[in-house]
């Protein structure tokens, strides 16, 4: 990943570099903890699996958002075309296969964060939060338009994935949905790690501290932030592929405002530039949810309001942040 | 085919002054404090519910429900901004972004409780209603009223800034909160001030928007985007460019759908992108 | 988990939880409705539906025990309905799916009620195309074709218009509606002078308002959802001077629904609505329905949602009695194809063949009757089923 050579690092950051990248055992227990609903609650597999597909979500924010501060309220459209076009291949193509159905998806989305991605860097702050909103609402329409390819409100009729590698069935419990999603998440997890543990992960960085400052230093910041971008509407259009794959339907849903911040809100809960954040924030927020909706189907969004007021101003860096001062992992 | 363009401006207009109502206190507050307030739409839903109870429980007259919402709105604000918001200034964008959503789901949870889900309807007196034909064009009564009042407002706020002390201030802690912190104004309280203001002008749009697009517990979200593109298209802290921005967006979206229906609920987010690609900062805004 | 039961059972049943109640056979209903988000007011109806149905006929039939579990979509969000019926079947084992009050929800829960062989009854959504989906799917709401396909060749050969204008929403249901409503009135002969189509979300008409105006048809036919669009359109329209007498307006019923026609006021005098609904339809069944409602519910109304709750019930508790407690989805939806019965909003049946609702469409008018604005029925059309159904096969 290291394609800057203009500036070579000295020998201290790539042993810090090296030093980050190392596995700790809180990783460790983390993902061994990701698979405990196997075994002891399996009626809460989908909504594992829904946890899974969030969280891989908010690791592609994380990527933008964290990594590179670019704020968006618009990622929900690499999501939705990712939900799209595995949708659209198995509804309208007959083509079923879920793997194939994935990269396909994961990049189509990233080909279209590609080309988005010389709007976003000519903008910041609220422009910039606003251009991602406006493409975001943008796309949820032209998807509403073309109902003759999309179903519009309606959805997209006969989606139906294929069992994989021509032997697992997606199941009703959700063995087979969880166990995808959460290794498609674990694989672009160990990708996202890597990037953000390079010295292109750095050079984000320093884009993400001090704009002004990386020209000055010789690195190309536009070139940075359009190549992250396209990294981080893939992943997310996998998330959405996911999504599309393991429940058979796709609806205008997957492209709407309210899924773009409600991911921004997860990873924020979570604590953003971590990855783990995002995934934590996605594990809270879902559990929280369903919790409460159990409790009550109608008021839970009061509590969610409390906890997000709550752990803004108990813990300012989200909750992750919050545990790693705790155990004294100061960052 | 005059009349007809006569009377889609003058529709666009009304609409764009409805929403400049509703959005202008926070152009003015991001502006002022780099404050990202999302709670901005709640305290215009909560105005709404003010004007609705008024008129419903006490058999108040519409307009004088308007000052009422507009207090309320504004008392409310004010006591959140001393409770919360004040220990957030500092606190970054992405934790305001976070606690003002929190509220929004509180203020959507709570107004559910109280007033029900369902739609709450107004009967405007008879004088508001119905239309006037003016040169052979029918004007609705109640879009004059909204135009009338915005243009009020406007004036207000320019008088306010650009003649009185208070005035001077706002506009010296926009400029440069340091400076202006550094010749001994008290830039909190000036804060809280015009916070409590540009809530209250939310709370007084909320209540002048149940005739043209309804009430529900949903109001906070629904017009969150809006008001966002307003702020963003006028510019951060520009009293004109939030009316400018307004009106073009009203305009604008009126006028594309008459015109070209197909491409209707596209063209206000095609203007959005369009404009702050060429002028990020808005275009009347100053950073 | 016993806890969370015993709360649905208490939210549900309105009862205490009881011992001897335990011990008891029980058949378990999962409702899944949007109960948060911008639909929460439809949920908020179907559920007082299903409870006044549950207050007046009592928790026990066949010996069994009904008990509700309730799960929230939080919008029109298909995977997540998809996601509570398997909830549903595999966490909650429930017995009866049921709910279900927007298109797309149903479609993205289809396949789980064919896969568990589970009975799903859809309480409101329209779309002709949901029925279709799986065969263990029953309607007891209405369908936007029943409705405004009649309506359009009513609208040429009773009311004698001859051409016509459409304005709806542009999402499926307002697409329907567009279409039948323009296939019954050209089939008879009307002719359409143009058609738009509005934003989902849109705050304001008086654009596609100006458009009908200048076009100046005999009559226009209006398509939103319920909410605070209704009153807006209306307004819209009365202000442009386009009102009857002049120019017929003619929708399918959420346009005039109470809310509505007092925030509207005298202006909305001659609307002619078409419904399977009519709050004050002069029926003693429909006299008790409505003060019971209002009476368990602050003076709300009913309105289509809480109808589609309140006969989705019969039809589960009329299943049970036919099968003797069976609750297995292919008895129970045996029991349930050719059922017919009288309900408040008047004589209806479900079809043997498309498993969907065959009923009375109501053509309305607003008068005004002792002072208030009401729907008067004008013209009935009996057993009215879907017109797509048969034509796609």
């Amino acid at each position: 990943m290291a394609t800057i050579d203009t500036t070579r690092p000295s020998s201290e950051p790539l042993a810090w570099l090296h030093q980050q990248s190392r596995w700790s055992v809180f990783e460790i227990v983390f993902w061994l903890l990701a698979l405990v609903p196997f075994f002891f609650f399996p009626t809460y597999l989908m909504l594992a699996n829904q946890v899974a597909i969030a969280a891989l979500f908010a690791i592609s924010v994380d990527l933008v958002l964290g990594y590179a501060g670019i704020v968006t309220l618009g990622h929900a459209m690499f999501f939705g075309i990712g939900a799209y076009t595995a949708g659209i291949l198995s509804a309208r193509w007959g083509w079923g296969e879920p793997l194939s159905g994935l990269l396909l998806a994961g990049a189509f989305a990233g080909l279209v964060g590609y080309v988005t991605s010389f709007l976003i860097v000519r903008v910041q702050h609220l422009a910039l939060i606003m251009v991602t909103l406006g493409l975001g609402l943008l796309t949820y329409e032209l998807a509403n338009a073309m109902s003759w390819l999309t179903g519009g409100t309606d959805g997209l009729l006969g989606v139906d994935s294929w069992d994989i590698f021509g032997y697992f069935r997606f199941d009703l419990w959700g063995y087979t949905a969880y166990s995808y999603s959460l290794a498609i998440l674990f694989l672009c997890f160990l990708a996202s790690r890597r990037i953000v543990n390079s010295s292109f992960g750095l050079a984000l960085r320093g884009v993400r501290e001090n704009l002004n400052r990386m020209p000055a230093i010789g690195s190309d910041h536009r070139k940075h932030l359009r190549k992250i971008y396209t990294i981080s509407a893939s992943i997310a259009g996998l998330a959405g592929a996911l999504l599309t794959q393991t429940t058979n339907t796709v609806t205008l849903e997957v492209l709407s405002f309210e899924r773009s911040a409600d991911v921004v809100v997860m990873l924020i809960l979570g604590g953003t530039g971590r990855l783990y954040g995002a995934i934590l924030g996605a594990v809270i927020f879902l559990l929280a949810r369903d919790q409460l909706a159990g409790i009550n189907p109608q008021y839970w969004y009061f509590g969610i309001g409390l906890l997000l007021m709550f752990v803004v101003l108990v813990m300012p860096k989200g909750i992750l942040g919050g545990l790693s001062w705790l155990v004294g992992r100061r960052d | 085919m005059i009349n007809n363009i006569v009377i889609v401006l003058f529709d666009g207009f009304a609409f764009g002054m409805l929403l400049f109502v509703l959005s202008v206190g926070l152009s003015v507050t991001l502006g002022l404090m780099n404050f990202i307030n999302l709670a901005h739409g709640a305290f215009g839903m909560l105005g709404g519910y003010i004007t609705v109870s008024l008129m419903r429980e006490w058999g108040l007259p519409f307009i004088l429900t308007l000052p009422a919402a507009f207090v309320g709105a504004a008392v409310v604000s004010m006591v959140l901004e001393r409770l919360f918001f004040r220990r957030l200034y500092r606190a970054g964008e992405l934790n305001q972004v976070l606690f003002t959503i929190g509220l929004v789901f509180i203020a959507a949870a709570v107004a559910t409780f109280f007033m029900g889900t369902g739609q709450q309807p107004i009967v405007l007196p008879g004088w508001l209603r119905g239309s006037v034909e003016l040169f052979g064009i029918r004007f609705g009564v109640y879009r004059i009223f909204l135009i009338v009042v915005a243009l009020t407002i406007t004036a207000l706020l320019f008088f306010t800034l650009e003649r009185t002390r208070f005035g001077a201030q706002i506009r010296a802690a926009v400029d440069n909160q340091r400076v202006a912190q550094g010749i001994g104004l008290d830039v909190q309280r000036i804060f809280a001030i015009t916070f409590a203001l540009g809530s209250g002008l939310a709370g007084l749009g909320g209540a002048l928007a149940i005739e043209i697009v309804g009430l529900s517990p949903s109001f906070g979200f629904h017009f969150l985007v809006y008001v966002l593109i307003i702020v963003s298209v006028g510019g951060l802290g520009s009293i004109a460019g939030s009316f400018l921005g307004a009106a073009l967006l009203g305009i604008g979206d009126v006028a594309g759908k008459y015109f070209v229906p197909e491409i209707g609920s596209f063209l206000i987010y095609l203007l959005l992108v369009a404009i702050l690609l060429v002028r990020p900062q808005g275009l009347l805004g100053k950073r | 988990m016993s806890g969370k039961t015993a709360l649905a059972l208490a939210l549900g049943l309105g009862l205490a939880w009881s011992a001897g109640a335990s011990a008891q056979e029980t058949v378990k209903v999962g409702v899944v409705l949007p109960y948060s988000g911008p639909f929460a007011d439809a949920a908020n109806q179907l559920d007082a539906g299903i409870k006044l149905y549950m207050q007046q006929h009592g928790d026990e039939v066949a010996g069994k025990k009904i008990e509700i579990v309730r799960k929230d979509t939080g919008g029109p969000n298909a995977d997540q309905a998809r996601r509570m019926a398997q909830e549903l079947v595999v966490r909650d084992q429930v017995d009866i799916l049921a709910g279900f009050a927007l298109t797309p929800e149903a479609l993205g829960a289809a396949q789980v009620a064919t896969e568990a062989q589970k009975l799903m009854v859809v309480m409101n959504a329209a779309t002709s195309s949901v029925t279709e989906q799986s065969d263990y799917i029953v309607r007891t709401s209405v369908t936007i074709p029943q409705l405004n396909y009649a309506f359009g060749q009513w609208a040429f050969q009773e009311a004698g218009i001859k051409q016509a204008y459409t304005l709806v929403s542009d999402y499926g249901p307002g697409h329907d509606a567009e279409a039948s409503f323009s296939k019954g009135f050209t089939e008879a002969g009307g002719e359409i002078l143009g058609s738009d189509r509005t934003p989902v979300a849109n705050p304001d008409f008086s654009a596609y308002v100006q458009r009908v105006k200048d076009a100046d048809p005999e009559a226009v036919y209006i398509f939103v959802p319920g909410g605070a669009q209704p009153a807006a359109i209306g307004k819209a329209l009365v202000d442009r001077g386009l009102a009857p007498p002049e120019t017929k307006i003619f929708a399918q019923g959420e346009l005039t629904h109470p809310e509505a026609l007092e925030s509207m006021g005298e202006t909305a005098l001659g609307i002619i609505t078409t419904f399977h609904y009519t709050l004050e339809r002069d029926d003693p069944l429909n006299k008790e329905y409505v003060e019971g409602y209002t009476a368990a519910n602050n003076g709300r109304e009913p309105d289509l949602f809480s109808i589609g709750g309140y006969d989705g019930m019969h039809l589960i508790y009329e299943a049970l009695k036919k099968t003797d407690g069976d609750t297995s989805g292919d008895a129970l939806i045996e029991a349930a194809k050719g059922m017919s019965w009288e309900s408040p909003r008047g004589p209806m049946s479900i079809d043997p063949e498309t498993r969907d609702v065959v009923q009375t469409v109501y053509i309305r008018e607003v008068q005004e009757v002792d002072g208030k604005l009401q729907n008067v029925i004008i013209h009935e059309i009996p057993d009215v089923k879907d017109p797509l159904h048969g034509a796609s096969n």
